[in-house]
């Protein structure tokens, strides 16, 4: 909590070190790069941030063209792997044919589905196991058992019992975002500080008011940080679980397009779900760190 | 506000031993209303043991602590407690900090954020409201914690070290500050330290605890003809830390001197 912010650590210990390299320089033979002037230095940072910004988008653009390039030069076969720009065609056709936007909204309703019922009945899960240390205990080898069984591998079970319609999709995405989220408000519930637990109770609040007033709140980053992997598993499992008897979803439209020799349509269906994930935990990061700024900083 | 400790001892049981560990041993000793007491010892001789009885976090195995002639059976807001590592709710900013104990005490939202704030003033903390924990520095969190203890108006204010973590001109400052809250607010205060000179500054009597188990050896009562200047250069202030120095240390030597007896001597001087 009293962690001084790596940034200003960073920023304060580089001027030593370049001291330090330098008297280094002096006394040995090694040779050393010159130590900046001011004026190069600041010129050197602002050249920093460009190439920064360059670094970020370069190896998209590399990969892009890549893509582009190799299927082109017959390098690799096209038909496996068409070009990135007859990929782009293809998507702005199903676009713009509407089948896209049909595609993405299946998915996202499964998606958002199954992880808003997992936040739904995880977190108070969670709450309520953390808190009571003897249930925790208890339940402990269990959860790890669970966790470490690949959710993916449950998927026939979920099929046999719940059949093919959405109760099974659904359900096997919520099965697979409530893990995290479990075992993460688990973890922040008994990772609350002792010292701030005793400081409340010194003030003679009851067990209430300590959950709502001092455990909730501590444990509240680390519940985040349970559903934003949650998130990302979101798009992972829907996926997999859309392959499988679906007539819709950005699963179904890569297999379907796959099994009828469309390959561009496939790829663009990959972009899609790859972008999608993208933005999803971009925006979970996003309120992760809002509600974490307390501790971060 | 009366404190009195009746034979207090406090027992913890010891894993893989059917015979319990004893943290203090028959306490007895009474603080005055609107009193500044010292509690000094080495680490380790109950001091904090014998807080957490006196908050009512713990009860204690034999005898009873009093407060105005009741019992303590638990914890109550006629007690602040300040602790050495602070404990600030660190999703708190400062004035939300000092704001939890009144919004234990139930008193209504807007009153709350006004006598925060005149308590932040109070401690020095003026404009600092809106900082989070992690934006102050160790003294500045102290203050907090000492502010977010009185917003509440206990009578009675317990301090475990509170000043243990800071640095030496940090310290001065907040003891010179408490001083001066303590004249101000009239509280009684129990102040527990492991530092002779800290004891001896802040104390109007200093009760001095040796351990195993822990007692109280002696209750000195403190008192200088002037407060004026550099009080710890005061020739009263060494004899006062002399005499609490050599109480702490006889009961050192004399342990030594049992285990010389036992035929294990103790690198200690003559
Ligand atoms: N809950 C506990 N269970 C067992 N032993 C304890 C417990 N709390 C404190 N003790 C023991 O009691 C002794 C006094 O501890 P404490 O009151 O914290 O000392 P001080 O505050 O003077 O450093 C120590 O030896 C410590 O190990
Ligand atoms: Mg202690």
């Amino acid at each position: 909590m009293a962690r001084p912010s790596l940034s200003s650590a960073g920023l304060s210990a580089s001027p030593l070190d370049d001291d330090h390299l330098h008297s280094s320089a002096v006394t040995t033979i090694t040779p050393i790069p010159q130590p900046v002037s001011p004026a190069t230095g600041r010129r050197r940072s602002l050249w920093g941030v460009a190439r920064r910004a360059f670094n970020a988008s370069a190896a998209i653009v590399v990969l892009a063209a890549v893509w582009e390039i190799l299927p082109r030069v017959q390098v690799v076969d096209p038909t496996f792997l068409p070009p990135l720009s007859d990929v782009l065609a293809a998507w702005y056709d199903l676009l713009r044919g509407g089948e896209l936007v049909e595609h993405v909204q299946a998915s996202l309703v499964r998606s958002l589905a199954g992880f808003g019922l997992a936040i739904l009945t995880a977190t108070p899960l969670g709450l309520l196991i953390g808190w009571y240390r003897p249930v925790a205990e208890f339940l402990n080898p269990v959860l790890e058992l669970f966790r470490n069984t690949a959710a993916l591998a449950l998927l026939p079970v979920f099929v046999l019992i719940l059949g093919l319609g959405e109760t099974s999709k659904i359900s096997i995405i919520l099965y697979a975002c409530a893990w995290p989220i479990l075992l993460n408000t688990i973890a922040g519930v008994k990772g609350v500080d002792p010292l701030l637990i005793k400081s409340a109770r010194s003030l003679g609040l009851g067990p209430f008011r300590l959950f709502q007033k001092v455990i909730l709140p501590a444990a509240v980053p680390t519940i985040f940080t349970g559903i934003r992997l949650a998130g990302a598993y979101s798009i992972l499992v829907l996926v997999a679980a859309e392959m499988v008897g679906a007539k819709a979803g950005l699963g179904y439209l890569i297999n379907y397009a796959q099994y009828n020799f469309r390959v561009p349509d496939m790829y663009a269906g990959i972009i899609t779900i790859s972008v999608l994930g993208l933005l999803f935990n971009l925006l979970l990061v996003r309120l992760e760190r809002r509600f974490s700024t307390w501790r971060t900083t | 506000m009366k404190i009195e400790f009746v034979s207090v001892t406090k027992e913890f049981a010891v894993r893989g031993s059917d015979r319990p560990f004893t943290a203090v041993s028959d306490i007895s000793l009474d603080v005055a209303e609107g009193e500044f007491l010292t509690l000094v010892g080495p680490s380790g001789c109950g001091k904090s043991t014998l807080l957490d009885l006196l908050t009512g976090l713990t009860l204690p195995t034999r005898g009873e602590i009093r407060i105005n002639g009741v019992p303590v059976s638990g914890p109550g807001l006629d007690r602040g407690i300040v602790f050495q590592q602070y404990a600030l709710f660190p999703w708190r900013t400062a004035v939300a900090n000092v704001e939890f104990g009144l919004e234990a005490k139930g008193v209504p939202r807007r009153e709350r954020r006004e006598r925060a704030r005149g308590y932040l003033d109070l401690v020095g903390l003026r404009g600092f409201d809106e900082r989070y924990p992690h934006e102050l520095s160790g003294g500045m969190r102290q203050r907090v914690a000492i502010a977010r203890s009185l917003a509440y108006d206990p009578d009675i204010l317990l301090m475990d070290e509170p000043f243990a973590a800071l640095d030496a001109q940090t310290r001065e400052s907040l003891q010179e500050e408490l001083l001066r809250i303590w004249n101000k607010t009239g509280k009684t205060i129990v102040f527990i330290t492991h530092g002779i000179d800290e004891a001896v500054y802040l104390g109007q009597r200093v009760a001095v605890m040796t351990p195993s188990p822990g007692r109280i050896r002696a209750v000195v009562p403190v008192s200088f003809a002037s407060r004026e200047g550099d009080l710890r250069a005061d020739p009263v202030f060494g004899e006062y830390r002399h005499a609490i120095w050599t109480l702490l240390r006889e009961e050192v030597t004399s342990v030594g001197q049992t285990l010389t007896q036992l035929g294990r001597p103790l690198g200690l001087p003559a």
